[in-house]
């Protein structure tokens, strides 16, 4: 086997590894977003996922109970913009980006006596025989349990959404939520619970990468992948099977621009790191410039604020 | 069985506009006063050493308008924004191209430099911030793109692009390897306003920022249009007037004012180019557009406000060991506080159960 396609199986499976945070987030903002609320506060939750996670984990030496506290962590945040979004009527965009700036600090606080601890390694999958196929081998079958959940996800939440009266229920909130209101249906609460899911997922994703990817705490660990997170739902025009297209495709270029580092090419390893950024915009544009395509797949009723009396 | 309701007032209530904020910072004092408990420190002590120490000398004082600066700059311009529904959160960038292209010019004639220097970087500075700005005004109205993600997104590109610049050709030629640039000459660098503090012109560029900014939306035809499309933008459409316009003008006029914050940074209190200029003034001005109600008057009380937490944070660590990071957390409640109080503005709180309400005005 030659040395590039020996080089091609880590890079696969390092590839699957970045794109699953940006999975959990994505998968869970899209929930949010396609019952009409907008929630701005991933990049929040996902560190205080990340931080909660780690804390717990080192605290009870358990990754699962560290996964479980993220995503709880994840919600509680995620409940805190429910309360001020959808009982107090607050604007949605203002109060995401505080739930970000909150959750920046407020990790940071948590997580000041767990910066350098090392922390054990998440057991990875392996299958004798396949594990050790030669290229995908690693990549398909040796990687870490929540790499196949968040892959799970993406099934799920699509028949979820689609294939489920309930699912049609938080559609129908989101694109019409006077409607959906004189239908009988609660649509604070529903709302509600998609927020608390979104939070959970964020919560998982952040934990994700302070147990696992990383695997350490450190400030501002997530690094705008909540923001890119946001990003990838709108390129995926609210459709979860594009989600994980989009995921992959920023999973690639993160780990693309680790490699090329690698290789010795000699550019300068901080303009590299924009590239996962501009990406983000580039992939943006190309998008959101069919007016007529966002018009007709994004929620209807998405980030307007809702009063039963009003 | 509803024990508390929300109810319609009629019309915004006046008063509360003026009472939420007011509100919003007791309940922040009141929920530090609880979180000081919770770590084991004497709350009082704490309290006292976050929010008054720092100000009970000249030089706490200075330090306040210091901060308040870059703060009130970029806090200006991005209300400007807000009330056009353009929510541009790319200050943080904006600032940091601003300290790039300004702060590069003066190194670019290091030794070299005159009376010129310092009005030629302070354009720079500007025409930087407002180019980084350009940016997410383009794609949003060339191609539809949100100008909130862009624009945040290019606050990581800025941020590496000075990493970059400050590993490379920024970087003192003298330093060894350290990642920092000469020490600005005295024609580059921003006269101190006040002796025995490090108070600077661009404290004087903010309130002439303020005094513009309030000109600009409360007598002119362009503040008109920029608070008809934020409020209505079918009525501003029927009107005839230019959306794209707008779109265009408060991101170039909110990217100008922060590159001028930016400037200010490496031209005053730092004097020279490192990778860290700015502690988040961009983020936290968001914080105090809203808690200025967006309106440059309220936007120059809340700049010193944040610029206090942001002292206070610096004081309690020093003076109790309190970690930095309390300064974000209390930044964050604020504004959640403010926006959970800001119910009040347009409806009024009941008790118990919904009661007839005869004559309500149509929400």
């Amino acid at each position: 086997m030659s040395a590039e396609l020996a080089l091609l199986g880590p890079i696969l499976a390092a590839m699957l590894a970045a794109a699953t945070p940006l999975l959990f987030a994505a998968l869970g903002e899209l929930v949010v977003e396609k019952s009409g609320v907008l929630n701005l506060g991933v990049e929040g939750m996902m560190l205080v996922g990340a931080v909660c996670g780690f804390a717990v984990a080192v605290q009870t030496g358990s990754s699962t109970a560290g996964f479980v506290a993220g995503a709880a962590a994840g919600a509680g945040m995620a409940a805190l913009f429910g309360v001020l979004t959808l009982l107090l009527l607050a604007n949605q965009v203002a109060t995401g980006l505080a739930l970000t700036l909150f959750g920046v600090g407020l990790s940071a606080l948590i997580g000041q006596g767990f910066v350098g601890i090392p922390i054990a390694d998440v057991p990875e999958l392996y299958i004798p025989g396949l594990t050790d196929l030669p290229v995908i081998g690693k990549a398909l079958f040796g990687q870490d349990a929540l790499v196949y959940l968040a892959l799970a996800a993406v099934p799920a939440v699509h028949w979820f959404l689609y294939a489920t009266r309930k699912g049609l229920i938080l559609r129908a909130v989101g694109e019409n939520h006077a409607a959906a209101h004189a239908l009988g249906y609660k649509v604070i609460r529903i709302r509600f619970l998609a927020v608390l899911f979104g939070g959970a997922m964020s919560g998982m994703a952040g934990a994700f990468l302070s147990l696992d990817y990383t695997p350490m705490w450190a400030e501002g660990i997530s690094s705008g992948r909540g923001w890119i997170a946001l990003a990838l739902v709108v390129f995926a025009t609210w459709k979860p099977g594009r989600v994980l297209l989009g995921a992959w495709l920023f999973g690639g270029v993160t780990i693309a621009q680790l490699h090329v580092q690698g290789l010795g090419i000699d550019i300068p390893s901080q303009l590299l790191s924009m590239l996962p950024y501009l990406a983000t915009v580039i992939v943006l544009v190309v998008i959101s410039r069919d007016v007529a395509r966002i018009r007709l797949n994004a929620p209807a009723s998405l980030g307007k604020v809702f009063h039963p009396d009003a | 069985m509803t024990l508390l309701r929300l109810e319609p007032r009629g019309e915004a209530s006046r008063a509360m506009v003026y009472a939420t904020p007011l509100l919003a910072v007791a309940l922040t004092l009141a929920s530090g006063f609880l979180l000081f408990w919770a770590m084991g420190f004497d709350p009082v002590k704490a309290l006292h050493a976050f929010f008054i120490a720092p100000l009970m000398s000249l030089r706490g004082l200075g330090e306040l308008a210091v901060k308040a600066t870059p703060l009130v700059l970029c806090a200006i311009g991005l209300a400007i924004g807000f009330r056009a529904n353009v929510w541009n959160i790319g200050a943080e960038g904006q600032l940091t191209l601003g300290a790039i292209t300004g702060g590069g010019l003066a190194l670019a004639f290091y030794g070299e430099g005159g009376w010129w220097l310092l009005p030629l970087m302070i354009v720079a500075g500007m025409a930087g911030g407002a180019l980084w700005a350009a940016i997410p005004a383009f794609l949003r109205v060339r191609f539809n793109a949100s100008e909130i993600l862009t624009s945040l997104m290019l606050n990581y590109v800025a941020l590496h692009l000075l990493n970059y610049l400050m590993h490379g050709p920024y970087r003192d030629p003298d330093g060894f390897a350290f990642p920092e640039s000469r020490l600005f000459e005295a024609d580059a660098v921003l006269p101190l306003l006040v002796a025995g503090t490090r108070v600077h012109l661009g404290s004087l560029f903010a309130l002439l920022a303020v005094a513009a900014g309030w000109f600009l939306m409360a007598r002119t035809f362009i503040g008109f249009q920029i608070k008809v499309i934020g409020l209505t933008p079918t009525a501003a459409g029927y009107a005839g007037f230019n959306q794209k316009k707008i779109i265009w003008l408060t991101l170039l006029l909110s990217g100008a004012l922060a590159g001028l914050a930016g400037l200010g940074e490496v031209a005053g209190p730092i004097g020279q180019m490192n990778p860290t200029i700015s502690p988040g003034y961009g983020y936290t001005a968001i914080i105090v557009a809203f808690l200025g109600r967006l309106h440059p008057v309220g936007i120059l009380l809340a700049g010193f406000l944040m610029a206090l937490s942001f002292i206070g944070g610096e004081a309690a660590q020093i003076a109790l060991g309190l970690p930095k990071a309390i300064t974000g957390v209390f930044q964050g409640m604020l504004l959640f506080f403010l926006l959970a109080t800001d119910v009040l503005i347009r409806y009024r709180v009941r008790f118990g159960a919904k009661r007839a309400v005869v004559g309500r005005a149509a929400a």
